[in-house]
């Protein structure tokens, strides 16, 4: 294509007009530029200079103060409290820092071997960074300190924030602990904030602290200070104070919680209480605890083996990351997913001889003598386990896992802890996936009873009770606040495929658990009336009985070392008119259920359902002085009232 | 083809061309690569081995390269440009695929002893693009709606992928340089004011919706805008490159703290100084003289290739010296701009200055496609 003289011209002088249209913008942007550099260089000259000068001026950090976690009536349950540190700074100490150490040896108690240990960390880390010589020092040692400062160059006497539990052991596994940032954790993050660099800034390792840290930590503040040729700060020239971490309000009751890890004493063991309308954890308790005090400061070598070298692991949280076979606790969702899919009703009736034979084998219930006719209400009142056997022959293990799922078992419930554990609810398809092997029909029996390859933590077994109590898919929740607002509580949907009547004969079921004639834990009943509750025992056995040894006789429980033992387990809610609490209560190696969980677990149900200590007239008479003594022999946690409550004149 | 309608005969041949090379633009060069050599010394600390000494040895290769580049008449140029635009395209594509990863994103491609860095091949490549689409688009429709939207694609497209690297500094660059032979071709004011207002729209959408439920950008880009607006907010964080450049920039005054003794760069208060920051470095050590006299340089040399570009009459040629020369200008006004506090901290190098081959490389190639257009200018 030829272009016309005429077009060349065009496009010359089109070009010729934008060419200097561009030259004039790029003139006018060189002298913006150099405007900002007359600014900064000659005007603003001084200023720059004197920042420049050795950068006599240095911001310093200051860290937030870490959000508050209360619980759910305000009480404290992670604050913070003045910690008062020395530092000291290699470069500012000019260079030779153990003259100086042991002239603060003077002052305060500074043994040679941490001496040594300083000095060790001083020669690995770099000549800027402050390192902490003494922690939580009195009030009289720091102003000693600060006193003697002229003859310890470098040595900053300063007072920090530092983490404190005062519930300690109560709510250990809930909160988790902070700890000192370490090289991995930074490597975790993304974009750390500069504040994880400071030295002993604590950061929200597991638990709560862990998973809520974002919202916990705040936001630093800085400040700027004058500093001279050895970087001894002079003077303040400003100071903008951090914002603090967001207070987090917790579902728990710090006093149920006290009165749940007592009740739980030295067991291995683990409670949870749950609100069955809102879902909220009023208590979730796992026992033996440890003091998460110990962590902040930087566990001792010997306390921490001590706390791994217990046999009932202290440091396990047994309430979500604990799964155990739940035994006939499980036998609810059993019977649910037979009346569901019509194999049953509630007076169907399967005789039971005391055991069943199936395909060569025995499975025996565990009552030798067996229970005679058994209908739906009796198999949970009496715990028959050949009536189950029954029935799982009848509806197969995929309709039971199913409910089972239904009822928050097998499925993981989102909480702020760590490890929530998912558990099993097996069927056909898991079992090929997980074993490569088809199920077998033995393993259905086993696992109508809850044993076998049934897995769940104590947290689906109280969300199973909250579901089968109210009906709906309630699902746990922890936190109840954050600054003050209040997160919202969904309206939980009503459970689908279970009918109100398949509902309502598993609930009488679990009432005649505790009210029947021949009921497990009609020991362990209320005796009032407005908290009539409902519940079902469950022991669960860790080991396999051989014939041989049932031949012989089977081993009772106190004969047999204490790890090998039946895991005790109890499930129940109340009122049972209008249910409010749920709870579901696991004792390691503890033997039966009903004598071993029950009594516990009603105990901090009443307590719950009091807002204080189970009134004495709520049990049975015969239990009403061992239970005064128990509270006697307590050191219970009684709150203080909140500020703002009306007082009662 | 516009170029054959002039007397061939005048146009230079052979050995000859190397008279008509714009010699004052290669001192230019060279003096501002000499700048760099002086300053990549000083914030080695008297080193000549560590940054110097291979920043000279490329200079050298590009040198060759750019007096080598300006033997090619420009009937090549016209010839590969469709060609260098879709190798670089799949280039471009390559990466996004299996690139090298570094620096938190995919960039290069790497081919045994050298490394490839397709994105800064593509901002030549594309200004030759437009400005053959422009030299063979009549000139009457330039502004047509649809024969603004085909430019605008073909930047687009390798913008999309740049940004995905992810790369925004380049998208950038990638953008700005195509429109500025856009503009230069005369694509009607109006569709840039357009842009402009749109661009303004999106600034305020974004700065508005923070917070509210259709925030647009995620937290931590709010973050780096809050520390643009405001460094001393996060002072030892994501703040603390630009206080520390700005305090070192400010510190030269007049006539700088002398050469090799500023202290702010000595005493590694400022961060990337042998390449992002190496301006502020020569600002801390030669002052305000040294700040302006390398403005002044950079300038200069936009000077040269204006005028080249403005009395060519090869429409072709003409629009390839813009949109270099334009591409060229970007580069240092944004890491100047950058340096000072001005723009939002974006690692981007100063050119011809701070040490890094691929950087030098381009901009030789580029002022060889200059020298080239000079060369064969019709007369």
């Amino acid at each position: 294509m030829k272009k016309s003289p005429r077009e060349i011209q065009d496009s010359s002088r089109m070009i010729t007009r934008r060419g200097l249209m561009l030259g004039g913008i790029q003139i006018a942007t060189a002298g913006a530029l150099a405007m900002q550099m007359r600014s900064m260089q000659l005007d603003h000259a001084e200023e720059f200079r004197m920042l420049a000068d050795g950068n006599s001026i240095k911001i310093r950090l200051l860290p937030p103060a870490r959000g508050l976690i209360l619980d759910r009536n305000g009480i404290v349950i992670a604050g913070n409290e003045q910690n008062y540190r020395v530092t000291l700074t290699r470069e500012e100490a000019g260079g030779d820092v153990e003259p100086i150490l042991r002239r603060l040896a003077q002052i305060i108690p500074l043994s040679d071997a941490r001496i040594e240990e300083l000095l060790e960390e001083f020669s690995r880390r770099s000549a800027i960074t402050p390192i902490v010589l003494a922690d939580r020092l009195s009030w009289e040692e720091f102003s000693a300190i600060a006193v003697n400062a002229p003859s310890l160059p470098g040595v900053t006497p300063e007072s920090a924030l530092s983490r404190h539990y005062p519930r300690r052991g109560d709510f250990a596994h809930v909160m988790g602990y902070v700890g000192p940032v370490s090289d991995h954790d930074l490597s975790r993050i993304e974009e750390p904030d500069p504040v994880l660099r400071l030295p002993d800034f604590q950061l929200g390792k597991i638990g709560v602290e862990g998973r809520m840290e974002e919202i916990l930590r705040g936001k630093a503040g800085a400040r700027r200070v004058e500093v001279n040729s050895t970087g001894r700060e002079m003077r303040e020239l400003s100071r903008q104070e951090g914002e603090q971490g967001a207070t987090l309000q917790l579902t728990v009751d710090a006093a149920l919680q006290n009165y749940a890890a007592q009740r739980l004493g030295e067991e291995s063991a683990a409670a949870v209480v749950m609100d069955c309308e809102t879902g909220e954890l009023a208590a979730i308790c796992s026992s033996p605890s440890f003091d998460p005090n110990l962590f902040v400061r930087g566990i001792s070598s010997r306390d921490y083996r001590a706390l791994m070298d217990h046999d009932h692991r202290p440091l396990a949280d047994k309430t979500v990351q604990g799964v155990y076979p739940p035994g006939s606790t499980f036998k609810m969702i059993t019977l649910m997913a037979g009346l569901e899919a019509g194999v049953v009703n509630a007076g169907t009736r399967f005789f039971c001889p005391g055991h069943t034979e199936l395909g060569g084998r025995r499975f025996h219930c565990w009552r030798r003598g067996g229970h005679g006719s058994v209908d739906a209400i009796k198999s949970l009142e009496e715990s028959c386990d050949v009536y189950y056997y029954e029935l799982a022959q009848r509806v197969g293990i995929d309709r039971i896992a199913e409910m089972a799922r239904k009822f928050g078992l097998g499925v993981r419930h989102d909480l702020p802890m760590s490890a929530v554990a998912e558990g099993i609810a097996p069927d056909r398809e898991w079992k090929m996936r997980r074993h490569g092997q088809p199920w077998q029909i033995g393993d259905s029996l086993n696992a109508s009873i809850g044993q076998g390859y049934v897995l769940s933590s104590p947290l689906q077994l109280a969300v199973m009770t909250a579901r089968i109590a109210s009906g709906r898919a309630v699902e746990p929740r922890l936190i109840r606040a954050i600054d003050g607002v209040r997160q919202p509580i969904p309206e939980w949907p009503e459970l689908e495929g279970v009918s109100a009547n398949t509902l309502r004969v598993t609930r009488l079921g679990m009432d005649a658990v505790m009210y029947g004639s021949r009921g497990t834990a009609r020991a362990s009943r209320i005796t009032r009336d407005e908290w009539r509750m409902a519940g079902k025992t469950g022991t669960s056995q860790v080991r396999n009985i051989t014939a041989a040894e049932r031949a012989r006789g089977v081993i009772s429980n106190e004969q047999l070392p204490w790890n090998r033992r039946d895991h005790a387990l109890f499930v129940a809610y109340a009122p049972f008119e209008a249910p409010k609490y749920a709870i579901s209560l696991v004792v390691e190696h503890g033997g039966g259920g009903s004598t071993a969980a029950a009594p516990l677990a009603r105990d901090i149900l009443l307590f719950a359902l009091n807002g204080g200590l189970p009134p004495l007239d709520a049990v049975p008479s015969d239990q009403r002085a061992a239970m005064e003594a128990r509270h006697q022999a307590m050191d219970l946690f009684i709150p203080e009232p909140p500020r703002n409550a009306r007082t009662r004149v | 083809m516009a170029y054959l309608d002039y007397k061939v005969a005048q146009i230079p041949t052979g050995w000859r061309k190397i008279l008509h090379i714009s010699w004052p633009l290669v001192l230019l060069v060279t003096a501002v690569c000499c700048i760099g050599f002086v300053m990549l010394y000083s914030v080695a600390g008297g080193r000549l081995d560590l940054w110097a000494e291979p920043q000279m040895y490329r200079f050298a290769v590009g040198m060759v390269l750019m007096i080598g580049l300006a033997f090619v008449p420009m009937w090549f140029w016209r010839g590969i440009s469709v060609a260098a635009y879709v190798v670089c395209f799949l280039m471009l594509v390559a990466v996004d695929l299996f690139g090298v990863i570094g620096m938190g994103a995919r960039r290069w491609i790497d081919l045994g002893p050298i490394r490839i860095q397709p994105s800064e091949l593509m901002k030549i490549a594309l200004v030759l693009l437009l400005a053959a689409y422009y030299d063979w688009l009549d000139i009457r429709r330039v502004s047509r709606p649809l024969w603004v939207i085909i430019p605008a694609l073909l930047i687009l497209a390798p913008t999309a992928l740049v940004l995905i690297q992810p790369d925004l500094g380049t998208s950038i660059m990638l953008v700005a340089g195509g429109a500025i032979v856009m503009f230069a071709a005369g694509v009607s004011l109006w569709y840039f004011a357009i842009i402009a207002a749109a661009g303004v729209g999106l600034v305020t959408a974004v700065l508005k919706s923070r917070g509210t439920e259709w925030q647009l950008l995620k937290d931590y880009q709010y973050r780096r805008i809050d520390t643009f607006l405001d460094p001393y907010a996060d002072p030892l964080g994501a703040g603390y490159n630009i206080i520390q450049s700005q305090i070192a920039f400010g510190s030269g005054g007049w006539s700088g703290r002398g050469f090799m003794q500023g202290s702010q760069s000595r005493l590694n208060f400022l961060p990337e100084k042998h390449t992002d920051f190496i301006f502020t470095v020569l600002a801390e050590e030669f002052g305000f003289v040294g700040a302006i006299s390398l403005l002044t340089l950079y300038m200069l040399i936009l000077g040269f290739c204006l005028y080249s570009a403005l009395t060519n009459r090869d429409r072709f040629a003409s629009l390839i010296t813009i949109g270099i020369s334009g591409t060229f200008f970007l580069y240092f006004a944004i890491n100047m701009a950058t340096v000072m506090g001005l723009l939002p901290a974006k690692g981007s190098p100063l050119p011809l200055v701070s040490y890094g081959g691929t950087s030098l490389m381009i901009l030789m190639l580029g002022f060889g496609l200059v020298q080239s257009a000079h060369v064969h200018r019709p007369r």
